[in-house]
């Protein structure tokens, strides 16, 4: 690891000891030392008003990538229960661990998670790291990147996957650049190269225009933010086993630069959770004016959906910002996507594109959404839709 | 204050398209612009400057070309700007970006807060600023929609998927902002003669005495083994006839698909 004190500036003041989660340094003789339970995690350097200790990004010809064995999923909560991405990486992780020959492990760090092994073991999990410790009780950069910086360079795992959430792209960077790993954003797919290993990581970039495949040769981990909603879980495995290994900490409040004073849940009525949404019905510069929203709910209702926005009807003000489906909206895989007057700008496709089916109308035929499409309808939404609204009633009752 | 920015300049991604015959970026003639989340970005530091007073210097890594898009950002309002722009630069990923910045940041010397857009639209990464952060060894708050300054600290409300987040983090650290934080301004025409004129340094990877091996390719972990067009490319079903008819073909193509 690349974690050293200088000791002429170091004044033996003592206030890296209580930001070290691993108790593993001590002051003798004036002078701050690493002992060997030293993970390299790097809390202790921002603690340093004295610019005494110094890390360093270990330099990728130094790293000796025969010594990193495993598949490792760093787990995220939502309410205290593991969110879907994390069980989804997880399927994806034992469909890879399969191809390498090695095995599956997840890394649960909060403030209470042991309880939730048995859920991670069912969806494909061999081993849990965990780590508990009150000052973890929500995601905050700091805190969470040194405990998992300390368990990634003590354990080396191989690969390290994360879901390309918030929370996920907030944390996989400041470790990476920690670490000095291979970092790739937003994966849509993953596989192991058959000759050399290594893990091929695929991501669209361009607002969707193109694919590119990514490779890290060299530095380790090879790490991945995967997008959610894409990858599949496993079927549940009925007691599998799985080996617990808790690392205890040692973090003090006091030491965590940044507080979290508020959270504000969106109200109830006004949110509209579309990456969950199993139908979901857009309307886009087509419908002409904010009242038309009116017409693709009729439709969504009829549908049992939600309703989603092109970003042109976001930026005229016409639906709030919280319904765009998009690179700048969110990205959804519904069963069913209606693309309603909207012509399918890249960025908008980028978002949607791998729904299961979709279904577009639209009344120019050369519009760029039917090429994504499974059902094309050309033609007028106005006329269309309440046509739609009508067979739909007739097939399906109210 | 002190307030750096650091944007990228993209090309607009709506025009880039791949070459079908050699697998490659068609950029030839692609309009280049900054960064959209990069412009609530400046607008974000112009505001917390026009509060607080202090100075925004706007800093990119890239091509010669890269130059306009700090003039346009001096024609919004920013005092200096500083272009990263060397061969040894070229080819790096998000962590040699990062380095490359920090370097840069270093080398301006004191600063309160750091300023980005929460990704680029190239790319699409957001990981460039956690990286910068973490290489100046400063707190980051990523995905801001509110930025308060309160003598040391900032209290910055964040957009997450679900739910806001208001976080206290004392300066100096670096902030990411989303678009609904702000409408970015456009430039007055004394903004643009002031742009015309501004002298913006040219910085190498020397003049910021980055390690070479930390730059560009040799820098970056991650390489690009191939990029190909998206495989979406089937033809949709057409339904035509009249439009009772057509609603009546869908539905009963849905049902059968055992989509509904």
């Amino acid at each position: 690891m690349s974690i050293h004190i200088d000791v002429d500036k170091c004044v033996g003041c003592k206030l890296c000891i209580s930001a070290c989660p691993y108790g593993a340094i001590i002051v003798e003789d004036g002078k701050a030392r690493f002992t060997e339970d030293c993970t390299g995690c790097g809390a202790c350097a921002s603690s340093c008003k004295f610019g005494a200790i110094i890390l360093e990004v270990p330099k990728m010809a130094e790293v000796d990538t025969s010594a990193y064995k495993g598949i490792w999923v760093i787990a995220e909560l939502h309410d205290g229960k593991l969110a879907d991405v994390s069980l989804e990486l997880l399927g994806e992780a034992s469909r890879l661990a399969e191809d390498l020959g090695t095995d599956v492990s997840v890394a649960i760090v909060g403030e209470s998670v042991e309880g939730l092994v048995p859920v991670a073991a069912a969806h494909g999990a061999d081993r849990a790291y965990i780590v508990e410790h009150e000052v973890l009780s929500q995601y905050r950069t700091g805190p969470f990147s040194d405990v998992l910086t300390g368990l990634i360079n003590t354990h080396k795992p191989e690969i390290v996957l994360f879901g390309a959430t918030p929370m996920g792209r907030d944390l996989a960077s400041r470790i990476a650049a920690r670490i000095g790993a291979g970092l790739t954003a937003d994966c849509t797919g993953l596989d192991i190269d058959p000759e050399t290993k290594l893990l091929r990581q695929t991501r669209p970039a361009f607002g969707g225009n193109i694919m590119a495949t990514i490779l890290c040769k060299q530095a380790r981990p090879q790490m991945s933010t995967v997008r959610p909603r894409v990858m599949k879980k496993i079927p549940p495995r009925e007691n599998a086993p799985c080996e617990i290994v808790r690392t205890e900490v040692n973090l003090n409040e006091k030491s965590v630069l940044t507080k979290i004073v508020e959270i504000i849940q969106e109200e109830g009525g006004s949110k509209v959770n579309l990456q969950d949404a199993e139908i979901i019905v857009s309307g886009g510069r087509g419908i002409k004016k904010a009242e038309n929203f009116a017409l693709i709910r009729e439709l969504a209702d009829a549908l049992g959906g939600v309703v989603g926005a092109s970003r042109a009807t976001v930026d005229a003000g016409w639906i709030p910002a919280y319904h765009q489906v998009g690179q700048t909206g969110k990205t959804v895989q519904p069963k069913l996507y209606v693309a309603c007057g909207i012509s399918g700008a890249v960025q908008h496709l980028a978002g949607m594109s791998s729904s299961d089916t979709i279904v577009a109308i639209n009344s120019d035929p050369e519009a760029p959404i039917f090429k994504v499409a499974h059902y094309g309808i050309v033609g007028d939404l106005f006329e269309v839709i309440p046509e739609l609204v009508k067979a739909l009633k007739e097939e399906f009752g109210n | 204050m002190k307030i750096i920015v650091s944007i990228k300049q993209v090309p607009d991604t709506t025009e880039v398209r791949i070459n079908p015959e050699t697998g490659t970026l068609m950029r030839d003639g692609v309009p280049s612009i900054i960064n959209p989340f990069d412009e609530n970005a400046i607008e974000a530091a112009l505001q917390l400057k026009e509060e607080h007073g202090g100075e925004v210097t706007v800093i990119t890594m890239g091509p010669p070309q890269a130059d306009d898009a700090l003039r346009q950002a001096i024609a919004m309002g920013a005092d200096n700007a500083l272009l990263l722009c060397d061969r040894a630069f070229a080819g790096s990923d998000t962590l040699a970006t990062g380095y490359a910045l920090a370097q840069a940041v270093r080398k301006i010397g004191d600063f309160d807060l750091i300023i980005c857009g929460k990704q680029a639209f190239d790319g699409d990464t957001a990981q460039v600023p956690p990286g910068l952060a973490e290489q100046l060894g400063i707190p980051q708050v990523t995905y801001a929609i509110d930025i308060k300054v309160d003598g040391k600290k900032v209290r910055v409300k964040r957009l997450l998927d679900d739910r806001f987040e208001v976080v206290e983090a004392p300066m100096p650290c670096l902030i990411t902002v989303v678009k609904q934080i702000n409408e970015p301004r456009h430039a007055g025409l004394k903004g643009v003669m002031k742009a015309r004129k501004a002298e913006i340094p040219w910085v190498t990877a020397e003049d910021i005495g980055a390690d070479l091996e930390r730059c560009g390719l040799s820098g970056s972990p991650t390489n690009v083994m191939r990029v190909f067009a998206p495989s979406h490319d089937h033809k949709a079903e057409k339904l035509e006839g009249e439009v009772p008819d057509v609603a009546r073909q869908l539905v009963s193509r849905l049902r059968d698909a055992k989509v509904l």
